[in-house]
């Protein structure tokens, strides 16, 4: 399995045709307590760059883009309940939902972990 | 606003904020600490024990001059020539045609009035009312005082730790104080004037400080077991459960008072004078007579409705709009403050929200969304 990240801080994990995003640990810190997370549909076919999801901490509500384009095939139900997971276990825990990746040369425009710390490290 | 933080001003505690780890964000043109832990802790314990709030972006200043008050009254609906010596009134700066340029405290010293207005409009406030006020009335703008605000159950507890003192022997002390009274003490022979207010529906106090003993008060109280450091963050989730309305978002120069639900910033006789400006546009308007009214609304399920989105009828028409909202930490849900048809504003109403193509459904609610919990003077 690989994982990839983005500038808009999701990190993109590939196993086969299918990829599990969410938001980084970066991300969450900077978002603070989050209340809600709205999921995309089931179903939904996503290009890349399309809003996919959208976070909600106490203060602000943030958007959320499809890392690459797909179609979603499960979202985190468990959010529902216990939006925090994110602020938890961001990159474990809080995923946001799975897609097919129907493109699978985007993952090219990704960054890999070491060079997403030295993007957020320049922040 | 501009986001490039060379152009933004310095508080005089800026470094203190940045050495406790705060995440600073541009505000009213300054540097200000959005959060220190977080908004939802803070904004507990602000409930639960004190917060200590560093509002010196905002606009002290001394009116003074023979009728001051009277002068003052042309341009603000409170009846600030009946105010007592170390009372205070929540009034609001009207603009020629009535609509709001800025809500604000009035001290009366007892020598002059003091006032404090929002950060963002200070210099407006300033140079409108230097326009409108008479020549022998003088201005003052106090930009070497700081002011914090220390928030919560705890906070006459934690402030009474402080050996403050009173400015005169026999004068009373700051835990002497009712809810809108204030008064000069000391503090290690700095001058301090506290007053017993806030905006976060919590008992507390609001210090004026001189800038470079700011420092030095902010490490006594934080020093104190009840006392944390609250940034802006929570400030705003506080003063939105609290039904207080924030100035640029909730009041507007577009909005009239009674539209913003003010109407208990009218005096019964300032109503019968009606000598303010845009007196006659906007008390046509008084009780119930305006078109639109921002009432508060609990949001159906756990997504917060934001400022901006539309407020909309059956068939999508947009027929209001969102000025505030978020979470509520202490109720757990989203809340939120909306401007919605005359027709539509009592408590109990359905009325849906739009946002992002999605609906959602909301109802009217009665404001303030948790109890005030001031410390106010006993009714005999």
């Amino acid at each position: 399995m690989s994982r990839y990240f983005t500038e808009e801080h999701e990190w993109v994990d590939v196993e086969g045709d299918t990829a599990t995003i969410g938001i980084t640990e970066y991300a969450q810190e900077q978002l603070g307590d989050i209340v809600f997370v709205e999921t995309p549909e089931v179903g939904a076919t996503l290009e890349q760059g399309d809003d996919a999801a959208v976070v909600e901490s106490v203060k602000a509500a943030s958007d959320v883009y499809a890392a690459v384009s797909g179609e979603v095939i499960e979202v985190n139900e468990a959010l529902e309940e216990e939006p925090a997971l994110v602020n938890s276990s961001a990159e474990e825990d809080g995923w946001f939902y799975r897609a097919t990746l129907s493109d699978k040369d985007e993952l090219s425009d990704l960054m890999d972990e070491k060079a997403y710390k030295a993007f957020i490290e320049n922040l | 606003m501009s986001d490039n933080t060379e152009s933004l001003k310095q508080l005089p505690l800026g470094e203190w904020h940045r050495g406790l780890g705060a995440r600073m964000v541009p505000f009213a043109g300054y540097e200000m600490p959005v959060q220190y832990e977080g908004v939802m802790a803070e904004h507990i314990w602000t409930r639960t024990e004190a917060g200590l709030f560093d509002v010196s972006h905002m606009g002290q200043l001394n009116l003074s001059g023979d009728g001051c008050a009277e002068a003052l009254e042309a341009i603000t609906p409170g009846n600030l020539s009946a105010l007592g010596a170390g009372k205070i009134r929540y009034t609001l700066l009207l603009a020629q045609d009535g609509g709001i340029l800025d809500d604000l405290m009035v001290t009366n010293t007892g020598r002059n009035l003091y006032l404090v207005v929002n950060g963002a409009t200070k210099h407006d406030d300033i140079a409108y009312m230097q326009a409108q006020l008479p020549d022998h009335i003088t201005l003052d703008h106090l930009e070497d005082a700081a002011l914090l605000a220390l928030q919560g159950p705890k906070a006459g507890v934690a402030l009474a730790k402080l050996n403050i003192k009173p400015f005169e022997a026999g004068w009373p002390v700051p835990t002497d104080l009712y809810f809108m009274e204030a008064g000069p003490f000391l503090w290690n022979d700095v001058p301090l004037g506290i007053s017993r207010s806030g905006y976060t529906g919590e008992d507390g106090f609001e210090i004026s400080v001189p800038a470079e003993h700011v420092e030095a008060l902010a490490i006594a109280l934080t020093d104190l077991e009840e006392v944390r450091p609250i940034g802006l963050g929570a400030r705003d989730s506080l003063r939105l459960e609290a039904g207080l309305p924030l100035y640029g978002h909730d009041m507007t120069p577009d909005v009239l008072p009674v539209e913003a639900n003010l109407n208990f910033a009218f005096s019964k006789v300032r109503r019968e004078e009606g000598n303010f400006a845009g007196a006659e546009r906007v008390l046509a308007q008084y009780p119930d007579k305006a078109e639109t009214k921002r009432v508060g609304l609990f949001v159906d399920g756990r997504q917060p409705v934001r400022e901006g989105a539309d407020v909309v009828d059956n068939s999508g028409n947009v027929i209001g709009k969102v000025s505030s909202g978020g979470f509520s930490p202490t109720l757990q849900r989203p809340i939120a403050m909306a401007y919605v048809p005359m027709e539509l504003s009592a408590t109990g109403t359905a009325i849906t929200v739009q946002q992002r193509k999605k609906q959602i459904a909301c109802t009217v609610a009665d404001m303030p969304f948790l109890p005030h919990n001031y410390h106010r003077k006993p009714k005999i």
